[in-house]
């Protein structure tokens, strides 16, 4: 199956070789590295190719570079602005399932049965530490520990701890609303979580009972 | 009676903070002890058959194949792919150039063996046969060739592809392999974009995973990564994931190859 | 007929180190397959060692033993030279023997 991106690609690579006196451009090999990923990837399970489609975001960041200030800062305007906040402005759920999501990294790979967010963990020890008592936590991201404690967050109702809680459900639905380039992915948008799993892993972070505030 | 008390309070205090120290420990022991007796050897020993049997349409033997020194050398031609090949026109990595001396040499359907899934039939001809391969050059330090321009444009692709984020998570290599000194959970990520040390990363691939009994190359090692990733499924011995060895494989210039080896 | 064995006797003063790598799938029976299906047990049984013919070890195992099993066991009084043997049988009836000359 020949994907239109690919003759062209393909045209420039023959040309890139054929005319090997001064090598490809920059821009030559980017174009050129777009259609062999188009080419060389195919759907299985409920992975399918157009997973490779990439949005501005993604584009800006496959790089070692950052990328330009303006750019960024678009990215990051339109993540803020992607960001459905909880219904019922209800935050907080409960810190138990938080911390059973949190352990799972289950889903959206081509050997899950399904895409559905209930049937995916929320991945968070791969790369964080949360409770102390999980030895068994990445360093990918930075520690969680005793989240909502150096924040201050002493009853999530007062209206003053708002911006925390907030900032924290924003980050977690598009983490790209505050760097551009995040590492972590956008549970909420690229919908890996559903509200009911977000808040939970709220709770996990900002309930003053949950473990992580001890 | 209650300094017995206090005495375990401490001891329970202090297994808290060493539980890390001793975690990594443990694993540390745990791979040592594993590393007597890598049933990788099993492969070798398969691969080193296959290599010298008759096989195929063709009824002939592996032992002209052309790995990149010269037909029939396999000592330190692990440790030098991918690379370019005049016959075929394109840079190749050791499983797509196995598949082509299968081809050339013994009359197999390449595209077949290509569609074959891991762990089947002539796919696990070709494990075995890399696992031997890989096994000649144990020891040897890599040294990639960039003298052609295919190759040269082979690494600046695999560059690319190694940068590049897309799927539900927005992952790329270089979420995972991208920084010094990360890891997820407690498996520890080598840095990929540069040299991460003898023995390490792609340095150690084929290897025996205990943990499910499998003898993986490098092909179904990316394979895997990208399934993790949550990307769409890469083809077989397809252009990114040759590309991919390039890019890791001349920043690996220098460490000493521990192929085959053994992971958890 | 499984895959052959990998074995190798050193001998260092009175004391010749074996150690050996099995081909066997080990499967406990425990499992089940994506189907849902328990796939059958499947494992040796028994191990044997000789060493120039004369019985010198036996071993009792069972599904607890790891997939592609690697064992290492010491005899005295062997040389260079001699012949060391391992055999095992599974639980299917099927056996394998396999030779080694100690080094």
């Amino acid at each position: 199956m020949i994907s239109k991106t690919l003759i062209p690609a393909l045209l420039v690579a023959s040309a890139v070789v054929a005319g090997c006196a001064t090598a490809p451009s920059p821009q030559e090999l980017d174009t050129l590295t777009l259609g062999l990923m188009k080419a060389s990837f195919r759907d299985e399970g409920i992975a399918k190719a157009d997973r490779l489609n990439q949005d501005l975001g993604q584009q800006a960041c496959s790089s070692d570079k950052a990328p330009a200030e303006s750019v960024a800062k678009q990215i990051e305007a339109e993540a803020l602005a992607s960001i459905k906040w909880p219904s019922g402005g209800q935050y907080i759920g409960d810190w138990r399932e938080g911390e059973k999501l949190a352990q799972s990294g289950r889903g959206m790979t081509w050997t899950d049965a399904s895409a559905d967010p209930k049937a995916n963990g929320a991945n968070c020890y791969n790369c964080h530490q949360i409770d102390k008592k999980e030895i068994s936590y990445g360093t990918i991201g930075p520690s969680l520990w005793n989240y909502g404690k150096l924040r201050g967050v002493k009853d999530v109702a007062d209206p003053a701890t708002a911006p925390i809680v907030q900032y924290t459900w924003g980050k977690m639905w598009n983490s790209k609303a505050y760097a551009a380039c995040s590492n972590m992915p956008r549970f909420g948008h690229a919908k890996l979580l559903n509200e009911e799993q977000l808040r939970h892993v709220m709770a996990l972070l900002l309930d003053p009972k949950s473990p992580v505030n001890q | 009676m209650r300094r017995l008390f206090a005495a375990t309070l401490l001891a329970a205090a202090s297994t808290a903070s060493f539980a890390q120290k001793s975690a990594a420990d443990g694993i540390a022991e745990y791979r040592a002890m594993l590393a007597d007796g890598n049933p990788a050897e099993l492969f070798e020993a398969k691969g080193e058959a296959l290599w010298k049997q008759k096989r195929g349409p063709k009824n002939a033997s592996l032992e002209q194949c052309d790995l990149g020194k010269g037909p029939g050398v396999v000592k330190g031609a692990f440790v030098e792919l991918p690379r370019y090949f005049a016959d075929t026109k394109k840079v190749q990595d050791l499983e797509t150039r196995l598949v082509t001396c299968m081809e050339m040499l013994q009359g197999f359907n390449g595209a077949e063996i290509a569609k074959t899934p891991f762990g089947k039939d002539e796919q696990n001809n070709l494990t075995a046969l890399a696992t031997w391969i890989a096994a000649e050059s144990r020891g040897l330090r890599f040294n990639l060739p960039q003298g052609h321009g295919e190759e040269k444009q082979m690494y600046e692709v695999g560059k690319r592809v190694f940068f590049f984020r897309a799927g539900p998570m927005d992952f790329s290599c270089a979420s995972c392999h991208g920084e010094d000194g990360k890891r997820i959970r407690l498996q520890d990520l080598p840095n990929l974009t540069k040299n991460p040390g003898d023995g390490v990363g792609f340095a150690a691939w084929p290897a025996y995973r205990v943990s499910n009994g499998q003898m993986w190359g490098m092909q179904l090692r990316l394979n895997d990564c990208y399934r993790q990733q949550r990307f769409p499924y890469p083809g077989f011995g397809s252009e990114p994931t040759i590309a991919l060895g390039v890019y890791m494989g001349v920043n690996a210039r220098g460490a000493e190859s521990i192929a085959p080896a053994i992971k958890r | 007929m499984a895959d052959p064995m990998r074995i190798r006797a050193q001998a260092a003063g009175d004391k010749t180190t074996v150690r050996v790598l099995m081909s066997h799938e080990m499967e406990t029976g425990q499992r089940k397959d994506a189907a849902g299906k328990t796939i059958p047990a499947w494992f040796i049984q028994e191990v044997g060692a000789s060493h120039n013919g004369k019985p010198v070890m036996t071993a009792q195992w069972g599904p607890s033993v790891a997939k592609n099993p690697f064992l290492q066991f010491t005899i005295k009084g062997a040389k260079a030279g001699d012949k060391v043997a391992v055999s095992w049988k599974d639980n299917k009836g099927d056996s394998r023997t396999d030779e080694a000359t100690v080094s």
